[in-house]
């Protein structure tokens, strides 16, 4: 044999997938939701995008100095929680608060318990929830493409009125930038079931357990099998933005197989509860932090046996 | 004199309740949402606390050893009430924003704490100092607590709006918007999380001993701040 044997020490099994390839995967996911978004609601959706995204990085970089950390601003994970936060956020929302936000996100929600791979909720929905606690009247206030305020369909819905599912799946509603397009959001969630980025058993659990909570909800209430209400659930709303790209944030959602599926099963049934009996239109930003605050305890009862034990 | 100067100047800063032993943080947290809130609750507790050292050094040569929490108990039940019964006759607004965390003080962890370490031990005049010294150091801390919840939180100082609707100063301060988490019940363990590492900044900056929370390292069998071994065990530290 004149070729030597390459000795290594392990893993001896590797991956191209790095942190940064991650995040600018999952970023290049979200692009059509947010150019739908900036399309569709104008230079404002745009500019908060922007700011958003920059306050995230900003704040990482100052308070990684500061702290005389290594500065982790390459791997794109603070533009991520950036985006992330931006797409959830009202069109109209003035300015400063969205720098807030971003500040609230990285800062308190992420490095203050470690950075990457330490924080206990996604920052991007901790930032929206501070944001919705704080500011209540500007993070509802949602303007249409028209400039008319008007209300979201879910909260149409709410109110016992009529909404066009087509309209809704296409994106041509009010909402915040990036939830509105149902479209915009599954092509870029096919791109990263594709590419094994996220995994299908989070969204899947979460969708479906979700539908059929709705469904026998209606049925319980005598409104028979609702598709057309189902549908409209589902496209509303911050669901499939939330489903995809929140819920299946590695850090924040076990790591189990089993685990994912009980992380989203509770999650379609807060998500349910939320929205058809709590106060607001709205529930899937407080589910998914709720049950981000669990999933050490999730992750706990689903360990796998080890191997020969 | 300079024992007695010395008593309240460890209330205050060497020992400050709040920001060093971390004692008492349910009403530091629950009623800190405005300036006015948060002094009165210092302020009340520093009454009750002045009285029970005084009268529990006086009583601690009567006091049987096995029966003294509950005896220390009384003393300061007796105190809370006769106070919560001249905040009802002369301060009831103040009365009803407090609400249910002034007959809450009975069970205050500084002035049980106060009372088992220090004023049992000591004579009358030094407790006294020592429940001025401690009292101060809380109602210190409540204030400035309850200050910047209420500027951040509603935009007013002392109930004067500064920034926001109605706003005393006009023009452009009108406009601002106050971020409400901060008078609710997040918003308290934001600013008493971000004072406490402030302070301790700046101690650590002079040198002095860090921050140090009074507590056995039993955290499984912690119960809080009532938790009897952990107040033998506060009071055991203290006397070192």
């Amino acid at each position: 044999m004149s070729e030597l044997l390459h000795v290594s020490s392990n893993p001896h099994v590797r991956e191209e997938n790095t942190t940064s390839n991650i995040m600018f995967d999952v970023l290049l996911a979200l692009m059509p939701a947010a150019v739908f978004g900036v399309w569709h609601f104008g230079w404002h959706a745009a500019l908060l995008i922007a700011v958003t995204m920059f306050t995230c990085v900003l704040t990482e970089y100052i308070y990684e100095k500061a702290m005389h950390r290594t500065v982790t601003i390459k791997d794109m994970s603070a533009a991520l929680t950036g985006l992330l936060l931006a797409l959830n956020l009202p069109p109209e929302l003035p300015v400063w608060m969205a720098v807030l936000g971003g500040v609230f996100a990285i800062l308190v929600v992420k490095q203050l318990f470690g950075g990457l791979g330490q924080n206990f909720m996604n920052p991007a929905l901790g930032a929206r929830c501070f944001l919705l606690i704080s500011f209540t009247q500007a993070m509802t206030t949602f303007t249409h493409v028209d400039a008319i305020t008007g209300a979201t369909p879910l909260a149409t819905l709410k109110a016992g009125g009529e909404v066009d599912v087509m309209n809704m799946f296409v994106g041509n509603i009010g909402g915040t930038i990036g939830e509105t397009s149902a479209v915009a959001l599954i092509l870029g969630a096919l791109y990263l079931l594709a590419k094994q980025i996220i995994d299908w058993r989070i969204p899947t659990f979460y969708i479906g357990t979700f539908a059929v909570f709705i469904l026998i909800q209606q049925f319980a209430i005598g409104n028979g099998l609702n598709l057309e209400f189902l549908a409209a659930q589902i496209c509303g709303g911050g669901l499939l933005l939330g489903a995809f790209f929140m819920a299946t944030d590695y850090v924040t959602s076990p790591i189990t197989p089993k685990g994912k599926i009980i992380f989203g099963v509770a999650l379609g049934i807060l998500t349910a509860l939320f929205r058809l009996y709590g106060g607001s239109a709205e529930g899937v930003s407080y589910a998914i932090i709720i049950c981000n605050l669990v999933v050490p305890l999730i992750e706990k009862v689903t360990l796998p046996k080890a191997f020969g034990r | 004199m300079n024992a007695y100067l010395e008593r309240i100047y460890n209330g205050i800063i060497k020992e400050n309740p709040t920001f060093v032993s971390m004692l008492g943080m349910c009403p530091t947290l629950a009623v800190t949402t405005s300036l006015i809130n948060g002094a009165g609750m210092g302020l009340t507790t520093t009454v009750v606390l002045i009285m029970s050292n005084l009268m529990i050094s006086l009583l601690r040569k009567i006091i049987p050893d096995r029966v003294r929490v509950p005896a220390f108990i009384v003393v300061v039940a007796s105190f809370v009430t006769i106070v919560q019964f001249i905040l009802e006759a002369y301060l009831p607004s103040l009365n009803d924003s407090l609400g249910i965390y002034i007959p809450l003080i009975v069970v205050n962890c500084i002035i049980l704490g106060r009372a088992e370490s220090y004023a049992s031990k000591n004579p009358v005049g030094l407790s006294a100092c020592d429940g001025i010294g401690m009292g101060l150091g809380f109602t210190i801390a409540l204030s400035i607590l309850g200050a910047f919840r209420e500027i951040l939180g509603a935009g007013s100082i002392a109930g004067i709006v500064i920034y926001g609707e109605g706003s005393v100063l006009g023009g452009i301060f009108e406009s601002g918007t106050p971020i409400s988490i901060m008078i609710l019940a997040p918003g308290a363990f934001f600013v008493l999380a971000m004072l406490v590492a402030i302070q301790n900044k700046v101690r650590l900056r002079q040198g002095k001993q860090r921050m140090e929370v009074k507590c056995c390292g039993n955290c499984g069998a912690c119960g809080g701040c009532n938790d009897e071994a952990l107040k033998a065990e506060v009071a055991k530290k203290e006397e070192e």
